[in-house]
């Protein structure tokens, strides 16, 4: 294979943890951060940071130039036909709280239903439960099969007439897998039912076309896409956005405020109010330049294939039990260890520089459904290579002898 | 192996999360406690019989979680059965100390070699809530409260 990751454009990897080389394999709560989005943002800050759309001088031209050209980037990067469906929101969380608020609360009454799947994470249930205890909404749980995948057909049967949303993620961060999310839509769609598509793991993984989806809304965070934490965005259909009312209140995002009236701008600006991560903005636009300059189907290609060799090594244990097998899933391992813990594993992987997540990665209906506690996830990203899998596997090994 | 991971993992530790003491429910329970780690997910359930003289006179606690967390209720349940609710208090509050690496010197002497074993914990912060809450839950059961969280 040609690629070949690019660890030393990431400073981070290049540091010890207990002595150790380090090998992150914690991708899927948090990418690393290569030095072109760094420098984009200390360059950006030391050169031309201002606020954006107040003031007409330069420093303010150059940053609102700054900041939309990044919103020009994300609709580029998932296709948006047009640059204001893009609303830059605080991260995922947030722009999925966005639409619960500004969509589909106005539209929901008691006794409506939101269809959503047993392997969302909670910012992908509890904006919908809030909904649930707010509104008298009902929550109606797709079902998980047994190798971690869904039937989309499932969401034929979970619709009803009283079906007023459907939110389902692209990619489970804890199995990995990759759900069909064209076809989730046309089933929904021949209802009536729009689709929120929780994307923060799906966008980094997998090329997204938000018009060849057809989805009414996507979800996407910056900090997975190798970029800064604190911003994301959310992708809506231009004419769902204009219907929806404001988010948060504030500067920015009004039209005309007096005494005793208030008017919105438009979208996008109605839902980004006050000051907006900008800074973020241009580390974002750096990350997704950098993706795309990588090749975003050479780093899926080289994620596969790591994730593979990984999957194949850990045949060895039969100790072992893995998470997750669905078909075309992403480079995302949780398993479960005969007879030990996962925060005792995660403990002494550590100690040999091997970093995991260990708990219920925010998916507690998805570990009740598999009967678990918590698992330990391996996750990987474009700068993952073999060694740290062999390295993963030798600390499995020690863990093994540690523990049992 | 690393020095402070063979503290953390000693025999002992071990031999009480694979054969826990007092484990299972408690019929005639007169305290109980619920705790949870809302961040690993982990449950442990304390159930405590207090008799007249404010003294345990049985303890049992059931749950799943990591080592650390097993032990650490397995070897509380040992060393709490018999003593008064204040004592027991006290107790904890020495333990508290100690896997927080300070200062534990008002243990009794005895206690503290008993539960020097879990001292190790201290060179890992982010499992001291792993030793502690199943102290915290009983502590929440005494009290009359049901529930406890270690974050």
């Amino acid at each position: 294979m040609s690629f070949v990751p690019p660890i030393s454009d990431f400073p981070i990897l290049s540091r010890q943890v207990n002595g150790k080389r380090l090998a992150y394999l914690d991708s899927a709560a948090s990418a690393q951060k290569p030095k072109v989005v760094l420098d984009a943002m200390s360059t950006f800050a030391a050169t031309s940071y201002a606020n954006v759309h107040r003031g007409v001088h330069t420093l303010a031209a150059e940053s609102t130039d700054a900041y939309e050209k990044a919103r020009a980037a994300v609709a580029k990067f998932l296709n948006a036909k047009h640059t204001d469906e893009i609303i830059f929101t605080r991260g995922g969380t947030e722009a999925l709280n966005l639409v619960a608020y500004s969509f589909l609360s106005p539209r929901i009454s008691a006794g409506d239903e939101i269809v959503l799947t047993k392997m969302e994470h909670h910012s992908n249930i509890v904006p919908w439960h809030f909904m649930r205890e707010r509104k008298g909404a009902k929550l109606h749980w797709v079902d998980v099969r047994e190798d971690g995948s869904i039937n989309a057909a499932a969401f034929g049967a979970a619709i009803t007439p009283k079906t007023k949303l459907v939110a389902v993620t692209h990619m489970s961060n804890v199995l990995g897998t990759v759900n069909p999310i064209k076809d989730i839509v046309a089933i929904a769609h021949a209802k009536g039912v729009p689709v929120v598509v929780d994307g923060c793991q799906g966008a980094v993984h997998e090329i997204v076309d938000v018009q060849d989806l057809d989805v009414d809304f996507y979800a996407i965070t910056g900090h997975k896409l190798y970029g800064p934490n604190a911003i994301g965005a959310l992708y809506g259909k231009r004419t769902l956005l204009k219907s929806m009312r404001p988010f948060n209140g504030g500067g920015e995002m009004i039209a005309e405020v007096t005494e005793d009236y208030v008017s919105y701008a438009e979208p996008p600006a109605r839902f980004e109010a006050g000051t907006p991560p900008i800074l973020e903005a241009v580390g974002l636009s750096a990350a997704l330049d950098y993706l795309t300059g990588l090749g975003r189907t050479a780093i899926r290609e080289h994620e596969h294939a790591i994730y593979t060799y990984a999957r194949e090594a850990v045949r060895q244990f039969n100790w072992l039990r893995v998470i997750g097998d669905a078909e075309g899933k992403g480079a995302i391992l949780s398993f479960e260890a005969e007879g030990m813990h996962a925060h005792d594993l995660a403990t002494i992987l550590d100690h040999e520089g091997v970093a995991v997540r260990a708990g219920h990665h925010c998916a507690q209906v998805l570990m009740e459904r598999f009967g678990l506690g918590s698992t330990t996830r391996a996750s990987f990203g474009l700068y993952s290579t073999r060694e740290d899998v062999d390295l993963l596997i030798a600390g499995l090994e020690k863990a093994r002898k540690i523990l049992t | 192996m690393d020095e402070s991971l063979r503290e953390l993992y000693q025999e002992v530790i071990l031999d009480h999360s694979r054969h826990p003491r007092h484990f299972g429910p408690l019929e005639h329970a007169t305290h109980n406690g619920e705790g949870h780690n809302p961040l690993c997910g982990d449950r442990v359930k304390i159930h405590l019989i207090v008799n007249g003289n404010n003294r345990i006179q049985d303890i049992k606690f059931e749950g799943r979680g990591c080592a650390i967390s097993q032990a650490s209720a397995s070897l509380m349940t040992d060393m709490i059965i018999g003593r008064t609710v204040a004592e027991a208090e006290s107790l904890m509050g020495g333990f508290l100390h100690l896997v927080k690496g300070g200062d534990a010197s008002d243990l009794a002497e005895d206690d503290l070699d008993r539960l020097q074993v879990m001292a190790g914990v201290s060179a890992f912060p982010m499992r001291v809530k792993c030793a502690t809450l199943a102290w915290h839950t009983m502590k929440s059961a005494l009290e009359g409260g049901s529930s406890a969280k270690t974050e």
